[in-house]
Order: C-alpha cells, then sequence, then structure tokens
C-alpha cells in the first residue's frame, strides 16, 4: 500500500461527518439564518458558497427538501418528469487510470479486459432501436490503445444505421486522454467526433471537482480544471453536455460546495450544462475498498441532492440516481428537487460492478412518476420532450437546436 | 418570526393554517382536518406540522431496540387475501416451532445483546393452550432477562378459545408464564367492508378494540397497526386512527403506532400495487398528527426499507423498531429488505437523519443513549421551523 492509499482512509471526512440536529434550527441564531437564506431561495434568489455551506451544516433534511422542492416547481411548473430510453454500452473495460472506486476496469492484458467488436455494439444498439430507444451512452476506460478515430468511425457508423439514436457518448477524461495520446488540442479531437456525429457529453468523470480530493482518489484522472475546460471547449464547439458529481468518499462538505460552485460558475459562463445528477461512492468491491468509508446513507444524499437543486440555481435539470439509490427512494428525490429519471439503461456495467444495481423496466419508473403525481415524458439528450403524450415536435429536436436553444434559455437564467 | 409563526405562514400558504392553529395549540384534529391532510398536494408542509408535533414530544430523540423476532407457525386458517405467510396444515412449507425449537432460537442469540423477542405467528386450529405457555417458558428460559412481546389481539382470541375461558382469565397466566406486551398486528382496517373483501374470517374492528381494551385492563401495554395501502378509502383509514384514538383515551395503553405498508407478491391481492415510498412519508405524517394520545410513531423500518424509514424521522416518527433477527412474515410477501440489521447500523442512519439515537427497551425505558456533547432537545422549546 502507498502513501496515497494510506490518506484515503486517514482523511476521509465523510465518515466522521455528523448530520446537524433537525431541531437545532427551529431556535435562536441558526434559525433567523436559515430563514433568511430560506427566503432568498424561495424568491429566486442566489445563494453564495457560504450561504450553501451553511445549508449543508445546520439545516434539517425537512427543510431542505421543502427548498428543494419549490425551486424544482419554479423551474418546471408543468408538473412533468422526464426520462430518456437508453442503454449503456461500455465499449471497453481496459483502462490505465487505476482509480481506486473503480470495479469496472482491467489493466490491458489482464485476462477480462476486453473491446467490443463493432457488430456486437451494433447488435445491442439494434435492441435498442427496437424499443423506441433516443440515447446510447457509452463509455469505455482509457485504453492505452484506442484512439479517437475508432471512436469517431463507430459514432458515424451508428449515426448512419440509427438516426434517431443519439450518441451520449465519451467524458471529459476520455477526450482529455485522447489529446494527450494523441498529442493534439483536444478542440481537435472534439471537432472530429463532432464531425462524425457525436450530439453530447456525459458528465461522467468529474467524481469531486477538487484538486486534493482528486489527487487522492483519482491522482491519474484529468484534473478539475481540464475536466471544467473540455465541457467548456465542448459547449463552445455548439454541443451541450451533462453535470455529475460522486461524493462520500473522503471529500469535507465545504469540498462538495466547492465542486457546485466550479460546476456554476462555468455554467454562468457557456451555459451548456443540461443536467446535473449526483450519487454516492458505491466502495462494494472496489479495488481499494478497505481504505473507502462505508457508504453514506441515504440521509447525506437527500441533502446533497436537495443543496445541488438549491444551489445550481442556473441548472435546468437535476436527474435522479435510481440505479444507485433504488426506485422507491428514486421516487421520494422528485420531491428534493429532481425532475428527470434519467436513463432507462437497459445495461449497466460500472456501479453495478461495485455492487450497485437496481434497473427497472420502463413500465415501473412511469408508474413511480405517475404516483408522484407527475406527468411521465419521454425526453431526447437535450431535453426535448420526445413523447406521443406531448403536444409538438421534440424541441430541442437536435444538438444544432440545443445549441440555440440555450443561447435563448441562458438569458432567463436568474441571478 | 418564532418557529410556530414560520410554520403557521407555511401552513396558511398551503391551505392548512387553521389545522396549524390547532396543532400549535395542542388541540385535536377532527376527522375532517385528516382528510385534508390525506389529500393535500403539498406532502412537505404536512410533513412539517408532524414534525412540529414529533419534536415537541420527543425533541430528536428516535428509539431504537434490539430484538430478535420468533414467527413460531406459519399454519393458519383465517385465509386473509393479504397474506403471503400463511400455510394450510398440510401445505409443503408449512411449520410449527415446538418448544423446545423456541429455545433454541433465542439460544442461538445469546451472543447479541437481544432486550426483547417477537413472537407473532398464524392462527394454527389445533395448538392447545399449554403450547402457548410452554413458548412463553420456554423463551424466558434460554434468556431469563428477555421481554417477550408476543400475540396480537387475533391470537390472543384464539389462545381464549382454546383456553376455554374469558381471555381476563387467561392474560394473568400468560404473564405468569413471561407474556410482557402485546404487539399491535392483526388490526388490519377496522372497516367492515374492508373486512369483507380481504380477511372475512378474523375478528372485527369492535372485536380487535374490545380484546385491545381486555389486554390493556389486564395492566399490559401493546401497540397498534394499520394495513395501509391496499382497497381501503382514506375515510376508512380515518375511522380506524379516530377507533384507536378513542380507545387510547379510555385506556392510555397503546404506547406505539405502526403503520404497516400492504406488501402484495405472493399473496391473493399481487395485482394492488404496493404503496409508494410518498404514501408511506404521509401515513407517517397522518398517523402523528390523528393520534395525539400516543406517545410513540414507529418507522418500520423491514417494511418501508430502510432509505424511507430514515426519511420518516423528518415526517413524523420517533421509533424504527429494532435490530430484527429473521422476519420471516413480510419477506414472503417479497420484502427485500435485510432480514435483521446491525446496532451500528441502526445508530448511523439516525444520526445521519439529525437525530439523537436512544436504545430502548420495550417499554421505553433508555437502554443507553447517544448523548455525547449533544443533548436532545425535548419540549415546547423546540417548535419547528420554516
Amino acid at each position: 500500500m502507498n502513501a496515497a492509499q494510506h490518506a484515503v482512509g486517514a482523511l476521509a471526512p465523510s465518515a466522521s461527518w455528523r448530520a446537524p440536529l433537525a431541531s437545532g434550527v427551529r431556535t435562536g441564531s441558526v434559525a433567523t439564518e436559515l430563514d433568511r437564506i430560506s427566503d432568498k431561495v424561495l424568491s429566486g434568489g442566489r445563494i453564495s458558497f457560504e450561504e450553501g455551506l451553511f445549508l449543508h451544516e445546520s439545516a434539517d433534511i425537512g427543510t431542505l427538501g421543502m427548498l428543494a422542492d419549490a425551486v424544482r416547481m419554479r423551474k418546471h411548473p408543468e408538473g412533468v418528469v422526464t426520462y430518456i430510453v437508453d442503454r449503456n454500452i461500455n465499449p471497453t473495460n481496459v483502462c490505465i487510470t487505476d482509480c481506486g472506486f473503480c470495479a469496472f476496469y482491467r489493466r490491458p492484458n489482464h485476462a477480462e479486459a476486453y473491446v467490443l467488436e463493432r457488430d456486437e455494439i451494433v447488435a445491442k444498439v439494434q435492441e435498442l432501436s427496437e424499443q423506441g430507444g433516443r440515447q446510447v451512452l457509452m463509455q469505455g476506460g482509457h485504453h492505452h490503445k484506442l484512439k479517437s478515430d475508432w471512436w469517431c468511425e463507430l459514432i458515424a457508423d451508428l449515426k448512419s444505421r440509427f438516426p434517431q439514436i443519439n450518441s451520449h457518448a465519451l467524458s471529459a477524461p476520455e477526450l482529455h486522454h485522447f489529446a494527450v495520446i494523441e498529442k493534439r488540442p483536444v478542440e481537435n479531437v472534439i471537432r472530429d467526433l463532432k464531425d462524425a456525429g457525436w450530439g453530447s457529453l456525459p458528465g461522467a468523470g468529474a467524481e469531486m471537482l477538487v484538486e486534493r480530493v482528486r489527487l487522492i482518489i483519482a491522482p491519474k484522472k484529468t484534473d478539475t480544471d481540464t475536466w471544467l475546460d473540455v465541457h467548456r471547449k465542448t459547449h463552445e464547439a455548439g454541443l451541450r453536455s451533462s453535470a455529475t458529481m460522486m461524493f462520500g468518499n473522503v471529500e469535507t462538505p465545504a469540498e462538495r460546495i466547492e465542486h457546485l460552485e466550479r460546476l456554476r460558475q462555468l455554467q454562468d459562463e457557456t451555459g451548456g450544462f443540461t443536467a446535473f445528477a449526483c450519487w454516492n461512492t458505491q466502495p462494494d468491491g472496489v479495488p481499494e475498498e478497505h481504505i473507502y468509508p462505508q457508504r453514506t446513507t441515504p440521509g447525506v444524499y437527500l441533502r446533497v441532492q436537495a443543496i445541488a437543486r438549491i444551489y445550481l440555481d442556473n441548472f435546468k435539470n437535476m436527474q435522479t440516481s435510481y440505479v444507485t439509490q433504488g426506485l422507491k427512494l428514486a421516487q421520494v428525490t422528485l420531491r428534493y428537487g429532481c425532475n428527470d429519471f434519467g436513463g432507462t439503461m437497459l445495461e449497466e456495467n460500472v456501479v453495478s460492478a461495485a455492487g450497485c444495481f437496481n434497473l427497472q423496466s420502463i413500465q415501473k419508473i412511469e408508474d413511480v412518476i405517475e404516483r408522484a403525481c407527475f406527468a411521465p415524458r419521454r425526453r431526447n439528450s437535450w431535453y426535448g420532450i420526445d413523447d406521443e403524450r406531448h403536444d409538438g415536435p421534440p424541441s430541442p429536436a437536435n444538438p444544432a437546436e440545443a445549441a440555440t436553444h440555450r443561447a435563448v434559455s441562458g438569458t432567463e437564467v436568474s441571478r | 418570526m418564532s418557529a410556530t409563526a414560520r410554520l403557521k405562514t407555511r401552513a396558511t400558504g398551503a391551505g392548512l393554517g387553521d389545522i396549524a392553529d390547532k396543532l400549535i395549540a395542542g388541540e385535536r384534529l377532527t376527522l375532517e382536518d385528516g382528510k385534508r391532510l390525506y389529500e393535500a398536494p403539498d406532502l412537505h408542509t404536512v410533513g412539517a406540522l408532524a414534525n412540529h408535533v414529533r419534536e415537541r414530544l420527543h425533541g430528536d430523540r428516535t428509539y431504537f431496540n434490539v430484538n430478535q423476532h420468533v414467527n413460531y407457525t406459519n399454519i393458519c386458517n383465517k385465509l386473509c387475501r393479504f397474506c403471503a405467510f400463511q400455510r394450510l396444515p398440510k401445505q409443503p412449507g408449512a411449520y410449527v416451532f415446538s418448544p423446545e425449537q423456541v429455545e433454541l432460537k433465542i439460544r442461538e442469540q445469546l451472543h447479541n445483546p437481544v432486550t426483547e423477542v417477537h413472537m407473532v405467528a398464524g392462527i394454527h386450529p389445533k395448538l392447545d393452550y399449554k403450547y402457548y405457555k410452554d413458548i412463553l417458558r420456554a423463551a424466558k428460559r434460554a434468556r431469563p432477562d428477555i421481554h417477550i412481546k408476543a400475540f396480537t389481539m387475533v391470537e390472543l382470541d384464539q389462545i381464549a378459545k382454546v383456553a376455554g375461558k374469558p381471555l381476563a382469565e387467561v392474560l394473568p397466566e400468560l404473564v405468569e408464564a413471561g407474556l410482557g406486551s402485546v404487539p399491535g398486528g392483526g388490526a388490519e382496517v377496522f372497516s367492515e367492508r374492508v373486512r369483507q373483501a380481504t380477511y372475512h374470517l378474523k375478528n372485527t374492528g369492535d372485536e380487535w378494540i374490545e380484546i385491545a381494551r381486555t389486554v390493556h385492563e389486564a395492566g399490559l401495554r401493546s401497540n397498534c397497526t394499520m394495513l395501509h395501502g391496499h382497497i381501503e378509502t382514506i375515510d376508512e383509514r380515518l375511522d380506524h386512527l379516530d377507533r384507536l384514538r378513542r380507545l387510547q383515551d379510555e385506556t392510555g395503553g397503546f404506547q406505539t403506532y405502526i403503520p404497516l405498508s400492504f406488501h402484495p407478491d405472493n399473496s391473493e391481492m399481487a395485482h394492488v400495487p404496493a404503496p409508494t415510498a410518498l404514501d408511506e412519508l404521509r401515513e407517517i405524517a397522518l398517523g402523528r398528527l390523528m393520534l395525539d394520545n400516543i406517545p410513540h410513531i414507529k418507522a418500520y423500518w423491514i417494511l418501508m426499507d430502510v432509505p424511507i424509514a430514515q426519511l420518516c424521522l423528518a415526517f413524523g416518527a420517533d421509533d424504527v423498531d429494532g435490530t430484527v433477527v429473521e422476519e420471516r412474515i413480510y419477506h414472503e410477501a417479497g420484502a427485500t429488505t435485510p432480514q435483521e440489521v446491525d446496532r451500528t447500523e441502526l445508530v448511523r442512519w439516525i444520526r445521519d437523519a439529525g437525530r439523537v439515537p436512544v436504545e430502548r427497551d420495550t417499554l421505553y425505558n433508555v437502554v443507553w443513549s447517544d448523548d455525547g456533547a449533544r443533548e436532545a432537545i425535548v419540549g415546547d422549546a423546540a417548535p419547528l421551523g420554516v
């Protein structure tokens, strides 16, 4: 075990963190401050870093739920909860980045290392197409030899066969990895992928956008500034992306808020993020399991999710994580800030490798949404509603419209 | 703004201002109030009202115990349509634990600091009176200091029948054999319409109430329940809660109310969807708001999943049940929760909900409390915020 590995266990604030006592916010200066911040949130104001941290450290989950629900209602008064019929495909599990929280990857030449053949991938997308799918979420490890041209060919091939299915593919660290191994600017990688038909960038690989944390949990992965810069350049190229956060490892509460702050700043700048999703680290069976703290409880997940909804006032959509939290809790998150159920997936390999597997049928997802008194609607990768129960065609319907849409809606963001 | 003023403002915004007034003044809600709370779209405000009552009664204190379940037989002649646990005497999988087996089950947990055994089962037509006393004695033999919470009102009715004498005469003998208190199951929904449709061979609501009255008059405490989320209407739920409330006014014998979520899998009612998480949160809140005279509201984690039970602590619940070794009844009905949970895990969930874990015994004496640097805030000094 090296020094960095030791450090994860020793520096695991998540494990020693104590939730504030719920009744502590009813009286005294804490009540006064929470009142002030609540009024600000309810009247559409933006909260500061310090106020975000106050909510994290002092508010009760009842109040946080009420505030997050009010923000959700303001952003989505129509009472719709969206989801997308999609499928995960992981074309390769080969990775040279060695994140200690990942149970999915294999080193090159490992007996279980794989790269899917083109016809296997096409067959999987064919199945998705038959189910009315609109998106294929493709991510791999950081393969030491597969370059962006391999992906460009794959994406172009899928685009020609299945024009209605968007390649929501890769991640900022993968794009950065291509730039490094191909020795060229990431802008060029982005341009080539876009030309091949790539339609949007998932928010994966963000983990915690705080260098202290990254150096402990993912020292070989793209750093914070680079992660943000790849998204910036993707937005500048006219494509949308999503954002994520994986919490519950070694980060402090202030670092969770710092992560949200970095995302909010970039969103102010580009308006290119479609949505935010978060989940807690799933430590079962990961390579460095013994040095990660226990999985955080749902009370912490709801706290973080609600604060994210409140803090990210310039993000339109919040995705729940039913795959990590289960369907029952996912329904509750619709009252804790979330307005989107994410993808139906059909297949999931990454968190399920870490002992977490909650895939559900489309009908079950629709039922859960309806029984929470929302109208379930299918969407595309850019959050345009693509559903026969919806009047009119999806808007936006494609990356180009999404880029235009962004420019328009960006001006509506309340500051 | 004071906490109560804040609560009032918020409730007024949700059309529940008059109800907030009553709760702040400590007045009883009417069934009409209850109906509005069941139907109010703003679940967060309903939860906040329930939380106000919860914190006035218990502050942040949240109770759990270290307990063990023994479901001594699954043979039952009541044929309830919502039940997946029951077996007919000759059916594959039917079982009865002998007193020796019950003793062994208790002995198997001697390494755990178990303070309570919860014994409930089917209504086996052939078991004699002696059997029931024998299993109580067997449990006490295995662990003399254990508290036995055993026999739902329905089982007690059966025991009195096979004993051939009134329940009031049977109860002291059961206490003599080791009975400490009585669980709350078997109440289902008191409505005669619901009974005819789902559990027509079992006691009526009036009979259940009468048995509970006899139990309380014998000096025993009990819990009470409602099986919600199947075919019952909101009015029927409120009628059920009202009958519990009226008996409690009379006897004061109920310790805890536990809403039981209907689990349809493998039962005759498998086509009826189970209540969702949001339904369960509201049911907890309504229990806290309507049952102003019952001290505790339990979020029974084994039914609703741990995440929901944890969140219930913000919606009126102050108890999460216990560590529960070997639960069978709900697991036959498709419950996918674990059959037991570690004590340290219970403590962690409670803390993460911003509450103070308190280990109790069956009668709510404190066994251990997480005092540390932080004291629970109890009483009227801790009303609700926002």
